[in-house]
């Protein structure tokens, strides 16, 4: 008897890869201000410029197995320079934080840390985001193709990890937004699955 | 041939005998330095534990390698390359460097055996309900940030067993890991950790592993001229402090006995004065060893080293015959008669200070005891019975005289000093009196010959591993493997509850990675035929966004796992998780032992007294609860206790056995006053100087106490008016000299064991000639 030869790679990946996924999502969910002449290098800018807060989320899961989309909603926080936590409220209270080289997650009264270092995969994950964030384009293109489309007023960003053994867990993450505000996130797994979670910043509490 | 003559062959026939014999048992002697020997021997139940753990247990095999230099991608590639092939030596049972080569292995193993291993799978947990419920928190799973990893075993484990077995077996805090490889917190170093095959006291094979890692890291480093290689870990400690007793113990014995010979020869200006005088020396050594050989099974290192140190002594006896012999040592027969009886109560009281060491709870004292013991008797008889028969006809050596007229004068005046003596002595017990507290040295390892160097990087290193100490444990024992797993679950449950109320922050135990047949049966017996369960799901699934029929893979592994055969310790083998067996689940004299050490809550600690307390609650017979710190305090404190006992014991007996020779108390006092005097100023002096004592200054003690007592004894006469013969105090002084050159050296020595002889008894014997010369009886009256 074998085990599948899914992704449950050890008990840190268990917990890392989508999480990552997730915290890459909402790392971006904070951009920036317009410009004129607007290009990838401006939008890379102006996310560089982004500091704190908070926005509401909610996500929809389409998985194959199961005869309806999950849904689950919470809070997104984010604190500069390198802190996001993912609070999730419903269906179950759980939280995600990614700070340093250090993802935990705490859930049913229990934590788990994942050191960053320890998943290359997911290292390369965090730390793209963490090009985005810096408005580290180079950094940021190590790890995925990057595709710019549409206006400054309704712009989509698409991820496409170079790595093949990557590229066997997520097919490519799209990030749609408007001006400085990302509205959604939408993940499409190898496997045909996929989440899309819209991003609310006007109804966060302050 | 006349009797004398006669008796003068049977002495030499049998003394070469005898030495033959010695030879004969030396040859097959085995010689160790293994650290336990100056353990104790018989501790309590609990404490040999410990020990036994300490020397032959799974930490005793594990090495701990860390890598320095070049930059931190040449340190992970070189680990790599260690790793990988020391892996493919035998030697090594596990390595370990950050690489995910047991995941694979240890995956599957919890896979396959997730419905024996779970602590969930009971019958509820199978029942409509209680699959409802498994199979609720999966789907919830699915829509959290795990989901992903959940996602593709669901439907062969849709009640979470995988999961719950991954999560109960999170705790160890591994090192971080940089380019694939461990590294130390500082990323200065990356990491390795190696279990060896053989036990850490078998130290041969510890240096042949300690040698395949050397081997291994510098075919690695080809290209890394700047790295090196550091290794710690009780087989390496092993290694290193034979390597270091080895070479100071000849090295020491050379200096030592070249010191000697040259002092020697100085003074007897005659070769065959030096061979005939150094022979009972070498006999004295060769029936200390052989004695010791043959009643311990082996010789310790240390015990060669004190022998070393030891040669000073006992060519003290010759050179008494030489020097105190009327005519140049010509006259062996009128020695006989006058000094004899004064060096054989010298040696007498000599035996009865170290024979009160034969008691000692820990070997390696007991051998100090008995080779000194044999080692001075053999000397001080071949001296007195074969020597006289050696000598050549017109042997003798340069006179002395005039030195001896020298040190006469010396001495007359010696008395002058009295005051000065008293108030040294009297300073020395105000230093003592000041130091009360901090007399003893508090620390076990004080008696460890391992360098503090070496503990350094030990403690650096592991601080590196993140391998936390290991201070609390709970330790169940029985005859059987299965009556002690049995224990440990229900150990287990009384502890997950002190972890559940935030007591605990968790514990290992060996019932997790086997549980007991009882348990795994009652497992087996949980699981519901297909039929039942397949129709359970369907009600199950009500109200969930999932079809029953995605569960078929399910309910195929339940219908095996319910016939699977049971766990052993075997299947095992090559995961991981052996390793953590093999450390908490012990054999030993047929006696099962299991370890479930306890972890503190985050940011928190033990309340031993509440876990002890609620282990009692629990009712488990055979279970105690330890605590390493206390307990090896414990440990230390009553083998030091055992010691100065045993010395004092040893100090009574000499100065029971003067009372009864010499048959008056104030002869008695004067001869015991100045040894006295000498220890309190040496012990005095090291507590001044910052160095706390150590059952090995004890040793020391006694032997100020033993060769002192020699010189107390010449000084001490009975007819007060006759002075003493200027020989008799040249041969003093030489005796001192060679004694002070023996011991001294070992003052030198990198082993604090050795160390600790030589700076307590160099000094001491020093002290004990001139408060001799001093609180002697004035020859005027």
């Amino acid at each position: 008897m074998t085990v599948p030869s899914a992704p449950c790679a050890s008990r840190s990946s268990l917990w890392g890869a989508l999480a990552a996924v997730v915290a890459a999502a909402a790392l971006l969910a904070w951009s920036a201000p317009a410009f004129a002449a607007w290009d990838l290098q401006q939008l890379m800018d102006s996310l560089a410029r982004n500091k704190s807060g908070r926005a509401t989320f909610v996500e929809t899961k389409h998985i194959s197995m199961l005869d309806r989309p999950i849904e689950s909603s919470g809070e997104l926080v984010f604190t500069a320079p390198d802190r996001l936590e993912k609070r999730t409220l419903k269906p179950k209270p759980e939280s995600m934080i990614v700070q340093g080289g250090e993802l935990s997650i705490e859930r049913g009264g229990r934590q788990y840390r994942v050191q960053l270092q320890a998943q290359p995969q997911l290292a390369a994950f965090i730390d793209s985001i963490r090009g985005t964030m810096a408005g580290d384009r180079q950094s940021l293109e190590r790890n995925y193709r990057l595709e710019l489309q549409g206006t400054q007023q309704a712009w989509v960003l698409q991820l496409v990890p170079r790595d093949n053994q990557m590229r066997g867990v997520i097919r490519q993450i799209r990030i749609s937004g408007a001006q400085d505000q990302v509205k959604s996130v939408e993940i499409s797994q190898a496997d045909g699955d996929s989440s899309l979670m819209l991003i609310d910043k006007s109804t966060a509490p302050p | 041939m006349s009797p004398a003559r006669r008796r003068g062959a049977a002495a030499i026939a049998l003394w070469l005998a005898a030495l033959l014999a010695c030879a004969a048992l030396i040859s097959r002697a085995h010689f160790t330095t293994d650290l336990s020997a100056f353990l104790p021997r018989s501790p309590t139940p609990e404490q040999r534990l410990l020990m036994d753990q300490l020397r032959d247990g799974l930490a005793s095999r594990l090495i701990l390698v860390g890598i320095e230099g070049a930059d931190a991608q040449s340190r992970a590639k070189m680990s790599s390359q260690v790793a990988q092939r020391l892996r493919t030596d035998p030697a090594f049972v596990t390595v370990n460097n950050g690489e995910p080569v047991n995941s694979e292995r240890d995956r599957e193993f919890l896979f396959d055996h997730r419905y024996l291993l779970s602590p969930a799978v009971t019958p509820q947990h199978f029942e409509v309900a209680g699959l409802h419920a498994a199979l609720r928190d999966s789907i919830d799973l699915l829509a959290s940030p795990a989901g992903l990893m959940v996602k593709s075993i669901l439907p062969r484990d849709p009640t979470g067993e995988m999961v719950r077995l991954l999560e109960d077996l999170d705790g160890a805090s591994t090192p971080r890991i940089v380019d694939g490889a461990w590294s130390s917190r500082d990323g200065a170093r990356a990491l390795l950790l190696v279990q060896t095959r053989a036990s850490g006291s078998d130290t041969d094979a510890q240096e042949q592993a300690m040698a395949a890692i050397q081997a291994a890291f510098d075919s690695a480093a080809a290209a890394s001229p700047g790295a090196k290689v550091l290794m710690t870990g009780p087989g390496v400690f092993s290694v290193t402090s034979r390597d270091a007793i080895r070479s100071q113990v000849s090295a020491l014995s050379i200096i030592g006995t070249v010191l000697i010979a040259t002092l020697l020869l100085a003074v007897y200006r005659s070769v065959a004065a030096l061979v005939l005088g150094l022979l009972p020396v070498v006999s004295g050594a060769l029936v200390g060893i052989a004695a010791v050989s043959a009643a311990f099974g082996s010789v310790h290192g240390i015990t060669l080293g004190f022998g070393t140190a030891l040669i000073g002594e006992a060519v003290d006896y010759s050179i008494y015959l030489f020097v105190q012999s009327e005519h140049g040592g010509a006259d062996q027969q009128a020695w006989v008669q006058r000094f004899w009886p004064t060096i054989r109560l010298g040696v007498l009281t000599s035996i009865a200070g170290f024979a009160s060491l034969l008691l000692s709870g820990f070997p390696g004292l007991a051998q100090l005891g008995l080779y000194a013991i044999a080692g001075l008797l053999a000397a001080a008889a071949v001296t007195r019975f074969v020597l006289p028969h050696l000598l050549p006809r017109g042997f003798r050596i340069h006179d002395v005289s005039a030195v001896g007229a020298g040190l006469s004068r010396w001495v007359e005046r010696a008395a002058m000093l009295r005051w000065v003596a008293a108030l040294v002595v009297a300073a020395a017990c105000v230093v003592l009196l000041l130091h009360r507290a901090q007399l003893w040295s508090p620390n076990i390892s004080s008696l460890s010959p391992v360098s503090q160097a070496d503990v350094a990087l030990d403690t650096r290193l592991r601080a590196d591993m993140g391998a936390p100490d290991v201070r609390y444990l709970a330790v169940v024992s029985g005859a059987d493997r299965e009556a002690v797993l049995h224990s440990s679950e229900q150990v287990a449950a009384a502890l997950q509850a002190q972890v559940d109320a935030g007591e605990l922050g968790g514990f290992e135990s060996p019932s997790r990675y086997l549980p007991s047949t009882a348990t795994q049966r009652a497992r087996q017996a949980s699981l519901p035929a297909p039929q039942e369960l397949e129709a359970r799901l369907v009600q199950a699934v009500q109200g969930l966004p999932v079809q029953a029929a995605l569960f078929q893979p399910f309910v195929a592994d339940v219908a095996a796992a319910r016939t699977q055969p049971l766990l052993q310790a075997r299947d095992l083998d090559r995961t991981s998780m052996a390793m953590a067996l093999q450390g908490l689940l012990i054999e030993q004299d047929r006696r099962w032992t299991a370890l479930l050490p306890l972890k503190a809550p985050q940011g928190g600690f033990i309340h031993a007294d509440l876990i002890r307390a609620a282990l009692q609650a629990a009712g488990v017979p055979n279970v105690v609860f330890v605590d390493m710190k206390s307990e090896s305090d414990r440990l230390y404190s009553g083998y030091l206790h055992e010691a100065i006992l045993l010395s004092l014991g040893g100090l009574v007996a000499i100065i029971a056995l003067l009372l009864v020779v010499i048959r008056s108390p104030a002869r008695v006092l004067r001869v015991v006053a100045p040894l006295a005097a000498a220890g309190v100023t040496v012990v005095a002096g090291l507590v001044a100087l910052g160095h706390p004592l150590t059952i090995l200054h004890l040793v020391g003690l006694l032997l100020i106490v033993a060769v002192g007592s020699n010189y107390a004894l010449f000084f001490d006469r009975a007819d007060a008016s006759a002075p003493i013969a200027p020989r008799t105090l040249a041969s003093m002084l030489l005796a001192n000299l060679t004694t002070v050159a023996g011991f001294g050296l070992l003052a030198f020595s990198k082993v604090s064991l050795l160390q600790a002889l030589g700076e307590t008894v160099a000094p001491g014997v020093v002290l004990a000639l001139i408060f001799s010369a001093i609180f002697a009886k004035r020859s005027h009256g």
